[in-house]
């Protein structure tokens, strides 16, 4: 039954083939190939780059995250900087050290990543009841709500977050007695320490990636697509939508409190303030300029915006209008550049290419796979 | 009870702010069926606007404010044709994406144009307070409260006598219909976004005459005009100004009672004291107190 036609890769004989993770040979063949050059590329790139990599792969865990409650389940969420928040604070309480401002217990990863995505996820089963009764823009303006309300949580819990302006070190990073914020020698090989860092971010935006493909290629996600494309219906076929909502909610929040915790890890000193309103927008900006509804496009857009800072500097290296500095002179500061990129981008790509990068790659794909046709 | 009143009557001038922001959140999502996540950025450019013309180029108070208003509504046309007009039909989150998009770049240009100072407008005899019975309101506040009753009850009559209120009454209530009818609904959208940008001028040019000015970090007021329109209904224009009010009022009232009241919950508390008023009334009425409950058809 689920034979293979010889010479015909394209051809499916059951459902479980068309459903499969990897559908065709051509999709098998070049993930397997990324992932082989994703782990070589911190041999071949330099340090400060690896660090940008690093976090757009971690940023790409609650991209995805997102694109499960956004994308797939069409509930418009504004909140996923609280949940992030959340596992962020979990991660750094549990797993960080006290001092003279802050708690910290000290615990190993293996407890404080899960409790960081657990208690996001519980945070989350908690909004989920009244997603529920509120459709749409109700919704996103509510989820707002939440993220002003948590802002002003983080910076009253003084002795868990350090408080606005001061701020806490995140955990430690020691996965199977390698520690990742130093450099040395590791199964026969020197690896620096954003080496290891972006080994890890790897390892786990693979790892997450995979669930979250599972989750969409399986019964839940078909129940979220229903939802998103017209919620009566769905209830009409049997979709229970309180199950699933806050279903959606909850795995949401769980990516996004796994990236908090694993993100500041990385960072080191986080505050108060980083949590705001423009975290969720940046988000929103991943899942919409990477494409709406994708995995791979989750993974495009994180990694694309992390960059962002980045490539912001290098044109600010080209244009001589544009200041280096925080300061006044120039036209724009670095930071501004970044920030109106933002704003542009969202615009451009949402009225000229609605999928995002994920849209133009298929664009291209397309257009070589029925080369020399045009269809 | 000096002190209740006093909140009161500073809360009834702040919510009159957030009453001018909520009812051009209505405006567009009645014409448009979206949240513009602009109007926080409409607000602070037509504060602007009015800071130029006033304190740099030392027009009157309020002539400055008029021709404040005036740039406002051209931004506000300006955004919709170049941003929003390109979308039509498509799914209304989308456009409420790019309306924060909007947001953004036009934050990041008054900022530059605010700099690192804040931006004060001089009104006249501002400071000078008037006091009855123990209670006191500024010139300015009066003004603020004087000029929202005028732009309430103008916009009242506008939509229910005259020939544009009643076209885009009728485009709120079924576009295509009102198509059919022989209605511009493309001019209509773009006078909602006028009106919006205008009402949204005045709340700036009224920040900007407060004691703080317009800073960097002012556009943070006209979210709170959010959970006002939240609070009313989202397609109400009563509920608009009753929300905002209502807003108002309750931070007001947090600010000057929850730090002998309820100490644990923190300082300034009273800032996200509308969001969890907005939560409340939202767990008792998902549609606010005065929106229309949406009917499904299958």
């Amino acid at each position: 039954m689920t034979s293979r036609l010889r010479g015909r890769p394209l051809v499916r004989t059951s459902y479980a083939q068309d459903m499969a993770l990897l559908n065709t040979p051509a999709k098998r063949r070049s993930t397997i190939a990324l992932i082989v050059v994703s782990f070589l590329i911190p041999f071949m790139v330099t340090d400060d780059l690896l660090l940008v990599l690093t976090l757009g792969m971690i940023s790409a865990v609650g991209a995805i995250g997102l694109n499960l409650v956004t994308g797939y389940a069409g509930q418009v969420s504004l909140g996923h900087a609280f949940f992030i928040g959340l596992g962020a604070y979990t991660g750094a309480v549990l797993g960080g050290d006290t001092d003279a401002a802050v708690t910290g217990y000290g615990l190993p990863i293996y407890v404080w990543l899960p409790a960081a995505g657990v208690v996001a996820a519980v945070a989350g089963l908690l909004v989920g009841p009244i997603a529920v009764r509120l459709r749409g823009l109700y919704l996103a303006i509510v989820t707002l709500g939440l993220v002003f309300l948590g802002d002003h949580i983080f910076r009253e819990a003084r002795t868990l977050t350090g408080g606005p302006g001061v701020g806490r070190r995140g955990p430690d990073l020691v996965i199977f007695g390698i520690d990742m914020g130093e450099s040395g020698v590791v199964l026969g090989l020197d690896l620096a320490r954003e080496q290891r860092q972006f080994l890890m971010a790897l390892v786990f935006l693979i790892i997450f990636a995979v669930l979250g493909r599972n989750i969409a290629r399986s019964g839940v996600g078909r129940a979220f697509s229903a939802i998103r494309d017209r919620d009566v219906a769905a209830a009409v076929i049997g979709v229970d939508l309180t199950k699933y909502k806050v279903m959606a909610f909850a795995m949401s929040s769980f990516f996004a409190g796994v990236t908090g915790a694993l993100y500041y890890a990385v960072v080191g000193v986080f505050e108060p303030s980083a949590f705001g309103l423009l975290l969720s927008v940046q988000y929103l900006a991943m899942i919409l300029i990477g494409g709406v509804a994708t995995i791979s496009g989750a993974i495009m857009g994180a990694i694309f915006i992390s960059s962002l800072g980045r490539i912001s500097g290098e044109i600010a290296h080209v244009l001589p209008f544009i200041s280096e500095s925080s300061g006044s002179g120039g036209l724009l500061s670095v930071f501004q550049l970044e920030a109106i990129l933002y704003g542009v981008l969202i615009i451009v790509f949402l009225i000229f290419e609605p999928r995002g990068l994920f849209g133009i790659w298929t664009r291209v794909r397309n257009y070589w796979k029925g080369w020399p046709f045009s269809y | 009870m000096t002190d209740f009143l006093q909140a009161i009557v500073n809360g009834f001038s702040q919510g009159s702010i957030y009453a001018l922001l909520a009812l051009g959140y209505v405006m567009i999502y009645k014409a448009t069926r979206v949240i513009s996540f602009a109007q926080p950025a409409l607000m602070i450019v037509g504060g602007l606007f009015s800071y130029h013309f006033t304190s740099e180029l030392g027009l009157p108070f309020w002539v400055g404010m008029a021709l404040g208003i005036v740039c406002g509504a051209v931004v506000g046309m300006i955004v919709e044709r170049l941003a929003l007009r390109p979308m039509l039909g498509k799914p209304v989150f989308t456009l409420a994406i790019i309306t924060i998009g909007v947001d953004i770049v036009l934050r990041i240009i008054s900022n530059r144009y605010i700099g690192v100072q804040s931006r004060i407008i001089d009104y006249p005899n501002g400071s000078d307070r008037v006091s009855v019975g123990g209670v006191s309101i500024s010139q300015q506040r009066i003004g603020l409260i004087a000029v929202t009753t005028v732009a309430v009850i103008a916009l009242a009559l506008f939509f229910r006598y005259s020939r544009t209120g009643l076209a885009m009454r009728a485009t709120a209530l079924d576009q295509e219909t009102a198509l059919a009818q022989g209605i511009r609904v493309g001019a209509v959208f773009a006078l909602a976004w006028a009106i919006a940008g205008g009402l949204a001028a005045i709340a700036g040019t009224f920040v900007a005459a407060g004691n703080a000015g317009i800073e960097q970090t002012s556009w943070i007021i006209a979210l709170k005009a959010l959970p006002a329109i939240i609070i009313g209904g989202l397609d109400s224009v009563q509920g608009a100004v009753i929300g905002g009010l209502a807003v108002g009022i309750v931070e007001a009232l947090t600010a000057t009672f929850q730090p002998d009241v309820a100490p644990w919950l923190g300082a300034n508390f009273s800032l996200v004291a509308p969001y969890a008023l907005m939560f409340v009334v939202l767990l008792v009425r998902p549609y606010g107190l005065f929106g229309t409950k949406e009917v499904e058809r299958v």
